[in-house]
């Protein structure tokens, strides 16, 4: 999706501000939440792609004035409610009697929940399948274009790249997930990522692109084509 | 947003973190203590001094840094490195003429088991949106001047795949140990925001 999370190229945000010294977390909520976060990745409740796509659903808004860690709840507190694990009334509930000042809660219900999840329904969370082998359709070397598409859900093809030419450096000729559609339960479709060379100029235009300036990014072969020479 | 108002933006946060962890622990998804124990784990056993080792061992062993080249996660198997958010890991060597810089433009990728988790400007809306667009600015408001010949390379890594920046080792510094060579390397070199490296004394 075309969203605020896609920031490669923007205007507008500024300098940026290196914090000497800064701690591993800055407030003790944010190291809970991470926390958490990591131990759930291992309980086979959401997989990394659908995790980041809930993140990316967040209101631009929220996005840019919850901070890292704050999007990070909203993506736990959303995923555990669809998967009917917590509701979200249910921690809303629980906001209000911390907020009244209450010491004792009434004990969360113990019945109709999707606790403990029956091992058919765990879901995997890593992006290499390594018992699995691909064939990579392109070669180090081959020019490639990105394709100009604009999926309305998850996609790690970034915005400045689309449309635009590359030189691929390097094959990753490892069976990876595909995010786009693992995101959504769409199937795995393992594939190879390469590592693709852009001259800045291409990417930002003779006007405003930096001299001797490249990017490397890594892309899926679903989201490239073959450049045909002339 | 269905949070309470009349709390600042952090304890809303806060509170509402607290009723989440509360809840979970009474359902036995996760205990307090655990959480505890991953939370300790990140403050003190992981961090930035973990790639630093990595670096120094590749400056001292020429074999070793052509495994870590070749294959970077396998190599830091060897030093016993390795965890969550890294399957595969790319180490990419500057040289005079080119310097290496990493970033996330879609989120905030990093290789946590080999530098701890990233600080906060390596998630900020500016860094993510300028590097890629204009490094050599970027880089000069950090103090890393490049002359035009200096080749920039952005890693701009949205894939599972990390990157890892290795410096140029400093000159004259044969007599230095792995372990004095490892106190010279910083986090930011490994991220690229940093290019030369400073001898102490």
């Amino acid at each position: 999706m075309n969203g605020i999370h896609d920031m490669g190229g923007l205007h507008g945000f500024g300098p940026v501000e290196i914090e000497p010294d800064e701690p591993v977390f800055k407030a003790e909520w944010g190291s809970r939440i991470f926390c958490m976060t990591q131990m759930i990745d291992g309980l086979g409740v959401w997989n990394l792609d659908e995790h980041r796509h809930e993140i990316e659903l967040m209101a631009p808004e929220d996005y840019l004035s919850h901070t890292y860690y704050g999007r990070w709840m909203f993506a736990m507190e959303r995923i555990l409610d669809r998967r009917n694990i917590l509701s979200r009334a249910e921690v809303d509930q629980r906001v209000a009697e911390i907020g009244a000042g209450n010491r004792h809660f009434p004990p969360a219900q113990s019945t109709g929940r999707n606790w403990p999840q029956a091992e058919e329904n765990k879901v995997r969370w890593g992006a290499w399948r390594k018992e699995e082998t691909i064939k990579p359709e392109f070669a180090k070397g081959q020019w490639v274009r990105v394709r100009n598409i604009h999926p309305p859900g998850h996609t790690r093809v970034t915005s400045y790249t689309r449309g635009k030419a590359g030189e691929v450096f390097r094959v990753n000729d490892q069976a990876w997930v595909f995010p786009d559609t693992r995101a959504h339960y769409r199937g795995e479709n393992l594939q190879a990522v390469y590592t693709v060379r852009f001259d800045a100029q291409t990417l930002w235009g003779e006007e405003h692109a930096e001299p001797n300036s490249y990017v490397y990014i890594d892309l899926s072969e679903n989201h490239l084509e073959l450049m045909l020479e002339d | 947003m269905d949070h309470n108002h009349t709390h600042s933006e952090k304890d809303w946060q806060a509170i509402r973190t607290e009723a989440i962890e509360s809840l979970l622990n009474e359902i036995d998804v996760l205990s307090s203590d655990d959480v505890d124990r991953v939370v300790k784990h990140y403050e003190e056993n992981v961090g930035p001094k973990t790639g630093a080792s990595v670096i120094a061992r590749a400056w001292v062993d020429p074999e070793f840094k052509k495994r870590l080249l070749a294959d970077g996660l396998e190599a830091c198997n060897e030093l016993g490195i390795g965890g969550p958010e890294t399957e595969l890991l790319h180490v990419v060597e500057n040289t005079p003429t080119v310097h290496n810089v990493v970033v996330c433009t879609l989120c905030s990728c990093y290789p946590w088991p080999i530098l701890g988790l990233p600080p906060a400007w390596y998630k900020s809306s500016a860094y993510r949106s300028r590097l890629v667009r204009e490094p050599r600015k970027v880089l000069s408001e950090l103090a890393v001047v490049l002359a035009d010949e200096v080749e920039v390379r952005v890693w701009d890594s949205v894939s599972e795949i990390r990157y890892l920046v290795m410096p140029e080792r400093p000159e004259n510094t044969e007599h230095l140990s792995e372990t004095e060579l490892n106190a010279l390397i910083s986090r930011d070199h490994m991220i690229g925001v940093a290019r030369d490296i400073e001898l102490n004394g």
